[in-house]
């Protein structure tokens, strides 16, 4: 059975707003499905004395003191910007969406 | 759609709410969430800015330490478990508010879980479940040009100012409230206050919600009683105590009116229009499954220290409720009387104008008549009415000197809300100071006197209580300035009766 359908790689692709073509949709579904199934391999080792980890280095608490820090200058921030007005980046607007919290 | 709204009171007759609420708090650390960039109020757009929180190839998020003690001195507060180890966790999502294409959050890992706030709705205590309380970081600004209005719809282009993102943000879940009945929207109202009260006491934020460093979500729904809850929906853009209130109620009378015609509540995010007290639906809620979360790899688990967690449970200062409990007593409040100083906002006012050396009656008294008036009528909030606990104070001591009375002293007050000075300042240079010369005064009774001779005759005659007459007179000649109780005695005086 397929690690993940040609409908999820079609909603994944809505939801990052990317123009996936129907053959492209064919060749991802596949292509993602070697790459699931591969990682797929690693929960056959997984046990319950294994912890899942999210961070190759065992390390916690990495913290740093509430210190503020030198700011970018303004033209340097919007210099990478594809454009700017007003001194803030300028986007295509983004309907039917909400900030995220 | 014009439907006619059904009324409150048969709303909750026939159906049971169930409300929710998420708050958000900007934290008031001196450098965001995940970078030294600053975080105060105002600044240029995108001057606070850094490779970080543009989301910038190959930066690194660091957290702040200061926000993690922050939000777990919140969860101590709200009576939360502080978890061994939590994590934090991508939140994906395609808006062009934060640079990076996800937001950092906290997602099945919450660093504080499972606590309680207790509220006080009409003399009963409520206690609210808490759910969780996490760490994120705040977004950046949008604002939308290129149409006509400039709001979103019919908008072109978005302008982003990133100043914001990246500020950190805690976010305070309640887990669902039922059984409220009719009093969902003060319950919901009475909690947003009381967190405010709690994290403004914990010093960690200034929880102004005008400026948007509190923000409030209210999940709404209806169920018949006896069955299960119903659909919820989830109301945004709420933004001041009196909107949290109106959102729930507003709701409440929605959906029953949807369910009363046999539709049904969908799942979404509605926004709250502050000028109608109306609900609009917004986008419909995205599933956590579309967020794709998953644990931030950029960044360690954090564990916080057990003993560092003990200090800070022991370091936590005094709580609201027990702070406003001792003030009662102090100030010899029933709780009807204590309940209105609380409704009005007033406690800290008061407080610190006792602390600045007028009694608490007299505290109360100008915060809840003179000062609470103006500030209903110009629709601002109590502390922002433009008069300080110092100048309240002040002026106090102008009346108990003699220098001023209750009339005088709310004009100077006027004076001072629209900003012209201090009381002594504005009594002195609009003239206001009581005539305390007793040489003008007293030939100000002597014309009274000779002006209503019969008046004078029946006080003669012992009929004291006629004396009210010519005080008035007087009062007119003097434009007010008089101290009442002294002209009285002086006309007793000048007419040899005994007081």
């Amino acid at each position: 059975m397929a690690a993940i359908s040609r409908e999820e790689v079609a909603h994944l692709a809505r939801l990052s707003r990317l123009a996936v073509t129907e053959e492209e949709l064919d060749t991802f579904a596949g292509q993602l499905d070697v790459i699931l199934q591969a990682v797929a391999q690693v929960g056959k080792v997984a046990a319950a004395d294994i912890p899942p980890t999210s961070h190759s280095v065992p390390l916690t608490n990495v913290l740093r003191e509430d210190v503020e820090t030198p700011c970018l200058t303004p033209e340097e921030a919007l210099s990478g910007a594809p454009d700017a007005e007003q001194q803030r980046f300028r986007v295509p607007r983004i309907l039917n969406e909400d900030l995220a919290s | 759609m014009t439907t006619t709204l059904p009324s409150y009171d048969d709303v909750v007759a026939r159906y049971e709410p169930v409300i929710g609420l998420e708050t958000h708090v900007e934290l008031g650390t001196r450098t965001k969430m995940f970078c030294g960039c600053r975080t105060d109020f105002g600044g240029e757009p995108n001057t606070r800015v850094c490779p970080v929180c543009l989301g910038l190839p190959g930066s690194l998020p660091v957290v702040n330490k200061a926000a993690v003690e922050a939000t777990i001195r919140i969860g101590l507060a709200l009576n939360c478990s502080i978890a061994d180890w939590c994590r934090f966790a991508r939140k994906n999502y395609f808006y062009p508010d934060m640079p990076k294409n996800f937001q950092i959050s906290q997602y099945d890992e919450p660093i504080c879980v499972d606590g309680y706030l207790d509220v006080e709705v009409n003399g009963e205590t409520v206690r609210i479940g808490i759910e969780r309380v996490h760490m994120e970081e705040d977004t950046g600004k949008t604002l939308h040009v290129g149409g006509a209005t400039g709001r979103i719809h019919g908008a072109t282009e978005s302008l982003v100012d990133y100043n914001r993102a990246g500020i950190p943000l805690v976010e305070i879940v309640t887990k669902p409230i039922p059984g409220t009945g009719s009093l969902a929207p003060d319950i919901a109202r009475a909690y947003v206050n009381e967190l405010r009260e709690v994290i403004r006491s914990l010093g960690v934020s200034d929880v102004r919600m005008e400026e948007g460093s509190l923000r409030c979500d209210v999940n709404t729904s209806l169920n018949l009683p006896g069955q299960e809850w119903g659909t919820r929906t989830e109301t945004k853009n709420v933004n001041s105590l009196r909107s949290v209130e109106r959102a729930v109620r507003s709701e409440m009378l929605r959906q029953a009116s949807v369910l009363d015609a046999g539709g049904r509540i969908t799942q979404e995010t509605r926004h709250f229009h502050e000028d109608t007290g109306d609900t609009t639906p917004g986008r419909s809620k995205e599933t956590a499954t579309d967020y794709r979360y998953f644990p931030e790899p950029d960044l360690v688990p954090i564990a916080p220290d057990r003993a560092w967690v003990a200090e800070l449970k022991a370091a936590l200062p005094e709580l609201p409720r027990v702070h406003r409990r001792r003030l009662q007593e102090q100030w010899g409040l029933s709780d009807l009387d204590m309940q209105s100083v609380l409704n009005a906002g007033a406690v800290e006012l008061i407080e610190q104008t006792v602390a600045a050396g007028a009694t608490p009656a007299a505290a109360r008294k100008w915060w809840l008549g003179e000062l609470s008036r103006r500030a209903n009528e110009t629709g601002v909030e109590l502390v922002d009415v433009g008069a300080t606990p110092e100048q309240v104070a002040e002026l106090q001591g102008l009346v108990d000197a003699g220098k001023l009375n209750d009339k005088l002293a709310r004009t100077v007050l006027e004076g001072v809300v629209a900003g012209e000075g201090s009381p002594t300042e504005i009594m002195t240079s609009r003239n206001l100071e009581v005539v305390s010369d007793t040489g003008a005064l007293t030939a100000a009774v002597d014309e009274a006197i000779a002006a209503n001779p019969e008046i004078a005759d029946k006080i003669r005659s012992g009929k004291v209580a006629a004396a009210g007459a010519l005080v008035g007179a007087v009062m007119k000649t003097t434009r007010g300035q008089a101290d009442a109780k002294t002209v009285r005695e002086l006309i007793l005086a000048r007419l040899n009766v005994e007081a």
